[in-house]
């Protein structure tokens, strides 16, 4: 008989962390290294795609969000103009160097022009490749919104059953729906953790959790979300002396890892739109009747909300005073990344409106290839010593 | 109105008076903008609306005044002002990397709606489309700034390459539901804000002037096939997009393209070419550059190149000239969302596929070389347009040309730069077997002269 290991909660969190790090540079899998019961990967951009359809569908769900900072360009200088967003152009760069073959298909969105073009460029280049774009609407606010979801939804589920040679049953695609629905949980509980004890959960650590879904089977991702949970839980740190924040502006361009660790080293990041494609339905699906609809009425009526949907319920303005006010934030950090126009325009409207109404704030602008973060450190440092100062 | 009755529609009559089409654009533009002036006085509803997706035909129906902020930025670009509207939109805050158009507009805000050319009226609502991502950005400024209510005109694009949607298929007929329902939804928004009730007469009679402008317009698209071409696409084509879109579905409008087609017809059959000697045939991808344009044109011409045609004549006319874009005005609102879900992705959400019309565009008007014109403004237009011209230069071996510059912020343009670039594109067009050039005086003077 061994000796049982007394559980380590930090010990345990540190594992988990490790492995979403490790996850987040992780190629795309494929071949051997596929997880059991998927024959693919079917890549999509930000900000949402409905993974159940693929997951039922035995096509793992892969997010492509851009290179990082660590990957050379070598090709997509001379395919997408130097104007165009980061994100974007390591995108085309990780289709043309090879990295995205393996890609049964690529699905982006209406979420900008550029984002459009890289269905383009996809046909063109990996014809090989199901590209497409899922037109999800932006009128989500005139009756036939959910119907008309439902049709695309629906389009996409024909191709990929084209694609893969397999049916997607009803039945299937309430089971995805029922993993994804206690994943959605599990991250609820997670930003739970960040608005009610910050200190226990930093907003760098909560963005490694989120996107370790990106390269694994949400099954898998839920388990690990669990251990996560169960550890954090158990952490026992002391608050300290630093401003709640919200940050906004990650909806689509991923911040490098460095910017997040130079903000949690300053404040406590109460609520972030980061990777908010992967909570984009806010609560249960329902997992009973026909649950392609299912799926249309939850992106219809149970969503979030970013700069690049349109929807007359829910102003830009008002969706960041709402998570001012509902993690108790002292102010907000307000990003964009480099040419992302939707972002830009968002930042010069929600300063405006800040201004109006005294919440202090920091505008960020960040390259998901920057390297140097002293400069947005000391930025960092003076915001939150004056919001320590104003709150004394 | 019927294709076939379109078919068969009179050339219509000779023109009593020989029909300068650049003046008369000019008198159709300054009555557009004196009745933008007046909108308030005589209590007309007014509205925003853009190029691409703009649900024109219905607000004609409600009488409103309808105001296109890209022509009013493009303006201040013609008129020299713009870098002054843009200076104060980016004072305020605006990017230096957003559409210059948005900036210019957000200055012309700033400045108490006075443009250059008269007075601009605040709309009552606002449409834009998800054909171009910023328009729906910038209905959001109006709504902050001007409390003017958006409507997002959603419109199902071209899902992908080779993308094949008929009329009447199962894929159409899905699309053009849920376009109808939106302009269901927008009648009700128009009844509420101008107190009057929709007439389904009056939204055929608007059709039946839009089908008669469409079917003038697309002879005269056609008739740039011809060598030497009568017109150059770039140039003349700027003013006809313009009354195409602020004079969409009226009198006037049909008046003019009637006017024009038979003006071109006769240059076609006189054999006269837009320059003296048309050496090299063009196509034009991409946007204007507006406070530059006279000076680009001038480049290409002092070598005898034309453009005989531009994407930009296709997508920023509404997408109308893809072919069997006809209204059915037995059934007005039907044929709307029909018509309007088509022409979305025929002939502007394809923007984001552009080797597959391009190289059509190529065959058809038997071009010699494509011209990129690329833009940080327009994402839209300019995203794809490297990757564009690799695939077409390997696939159909066209020369090509990559300018870049901006729509309206003159501090983009760089004209030694873009010179040289353009002197080199002929030399090479020209060492590949293309014609002499022509002396470059004597060719200027006649590209003066026709201009």
């Amino acid at each position: 008989m061994t000796a049982q290991i007394p559980y380590d909660h930090q010990a345990e969190l540190e594992d988990v962390l490790e492995r979403c790090n490790a996850l987040r540079q992780a190629p795309v899998p494929s071949g051997d290294a596929l997880p059991e019961g998927y024959t693919g990967t079917l890549g999509h951009f930000p900000v949402y795609f409905p993974e159940e359809i693929a997951h039922a569908a035995g096509l793992l769900p892969v997010s492509v969000l851009g290179g990082g900072n660590k990957l050379e360009m070598k090709h997509a200088d001379a395919r997408m103009g130097s104007f165009v967003c980061s994100i974007c152009r390591s995108t085309a760069e990780l289709g043309l160097n090879g990295s995205l073959q393996s890609l049964s298909g690529f699905i982006t969105h209406p979420i900008c022009d550029a984002a459009k073009h890289l269905a383009g460029i996809w046909s063109r280049n990996f014809p090989e490749q199901l590209s497409q774009i899922l037109y999800l609407p932006q009128n989500v606010n005139t009756p036939g919104a959910v119907r008309y979801v439902a049709a695309e939804y629906q389009r996409l589920r024909a191709e990929l059953e084209r694609k893969t040679g397999r049916s997607i049953s009803d039945e299937a695609l309430r089971a995805s729906i029922r993993v994804y629905n206690e994943n959605r949980r599990l991250l609820r509980d997670l930003y739970a953790v960040r608005r009610d004890e910050p200190w226990k959960l930093s907003c760098t650590e909560s963005y490694l959790l989120t996107r370790a879904r990106t390269r694994i089977p949400c099954e898998e991702h839920n388990a690990l979300l669990g251990r996560a949970l169960d550890a954090i839980g158990q952490r026992r740190q002391a608050a300290q002396d630093k401003p709640r924040v919200v940050f906004v502006g990650g909806f689509c361009e991923q911040p490098p890892l460095e910017m997040l660790e130079t903000i949690d080293g300053n404040c406590y990041v109460v609520d972030d739109d980061l990777l908010v494609g992967l909570r984009w339905l806010t609560s249960d699906v329902p997992d009973a009747g026909d649950p392609v609809w299912a799926l249309a009425e939850s992106f219809v009526e149970r969503s979030a909300a970013s700069p690049v949907q349109h929807d007359a319920r829910k102003t830009k303005e008002g969706y960041l005073m709402e998570m001012i006010s509902s993690s108790r934030a002292d102010g907000a950090v307000l990003t964009a990344a480099k040419f992302c126009e939707p972002g830009l325009d968002e930042q010069v409207a929600w300063s405006k409106h800040l201004d109006q109404l005294r919440v202090p704030y920091l505008v960020l602008e960040f390259e998901e290839k920057m390297t140097s973060f002293e400069q947005m450190g000391m930025q960092v440092e003076t915001f939150a010593e004056s919001l320590l100062f104003t709150l004394a | 109105m019927t294709t076939a009755t379109l078919e068969n529609a009179p050339a219509g009559a000779p023109a009593a008076a020989p029909f300068d089409a650049r003046a008369e654009g000019q008198r159709l533009f300054s009555d557009w903008y004196a009745a933008l002036a007046d909108a308030p006085a005589r209590g007309q509803p007014v509205a925003n609306v853009f190029v691409m997706g703009n649900a024109v035909e219905i607000l004609r129906t409600f009488d409103f005044q309808l105001v296109f902020p890209e022509i009013n930025s493009l303006q201040t670009g013609v008129r020299k002002a713009s870098e002054e509207y843009i200076r104060v939109s980016e004072d305020y805050g605006m990017s230096p990397d957003v559409c210059s158009y948005v900036k210019a507009d957000v200055g012309l805000i700033l400045k108490e709606q006075h443009h250059p050319a008269g007075q601009i009226p605040k709309a009552d609502i606002a449409i834009a489309s998800n054909m171009c991502s910023t328009f729906i950005k910038w209905a959001e400024i109006w709504e902050r700034m001007l409390n003017t209510p958006a409507f997002v005109l959603d419109l199902p694009g071209q899902r992908g390459g080779n993308w094949q949607v008929r009329p009447g298929d199962a894929q159409h007929a899905a699309d053009a539901r849920w376009v109808e329902a939106q302009f269901r939804d927008l009648i009700e928004k128009c009844e509420r804000i101008t107190g009057k009730r929709f007439d389904m007469d009056r939204l055929a009679e608007v059709e039946d002037r839009v089908n008669r402008m469409v079917y003038h317009w697309n002879n005269v698209m056609q008739l740039n096939r011809v060598c030497p071409a009568p017109y150059n696409a770039m140039l003349d084509g700027l003013t006809y997009i313009g009354i195409m879109n602020v004079y969409r579905g009226t009198t006037e409008g049909v008046e003019f393209m009637r006017r024009l087609e038979d003006e071109i017809r006769g240059k076609v059959a006189r054999g006269e070419g837009r320059v003296a000697q048309e050496r090299f045939r063009l196509l034009f991808s991409g946007t204007p550059c507006y406070v530059s344009m006279r000076r680009l044109i001038e480049l290409f011409e002092t070598w005898g190149g034309v453009f005989a045609y531009s994407d930009y004549l296709t997508f920023a006319a509404g997408g109308m000239d893809a072919g069997e874009l006809v209204y059915d005005t037995s059934r007005p609102l039907e044929s709307l969302a029909e018509i309007t879900a088509l022409a979305a992705q025929r002939g502007l959400s394809n923007q984001f596929f552009a080797h597959e019309r391009l190289a059509q565009q190529v065959r058809d008007y038997d071009v010699d070389g494509i011209v990129f014109h690329g833009i940080k403004s327009c994402r839209f237009v300019s995203s794809g347009m490297a990757d564009t011209r690799d695939y077409l230069n390997r696939r159909l071996q066209v020369p090509s040309l990559y300018i870049e510059s901006d729509l309206i912020d003159p501090r983009y343009w760089s004209d030694a730069q873009i010179k040289n670039r353009v002197d080199a594109f002929f030399e090479s067009l020209h060492q590949q077997g293309g014609g002499a050039p022509l002396a470059p005086k004597t060719v200027a003077a006649e590209a003066g002269r026709a201009a």
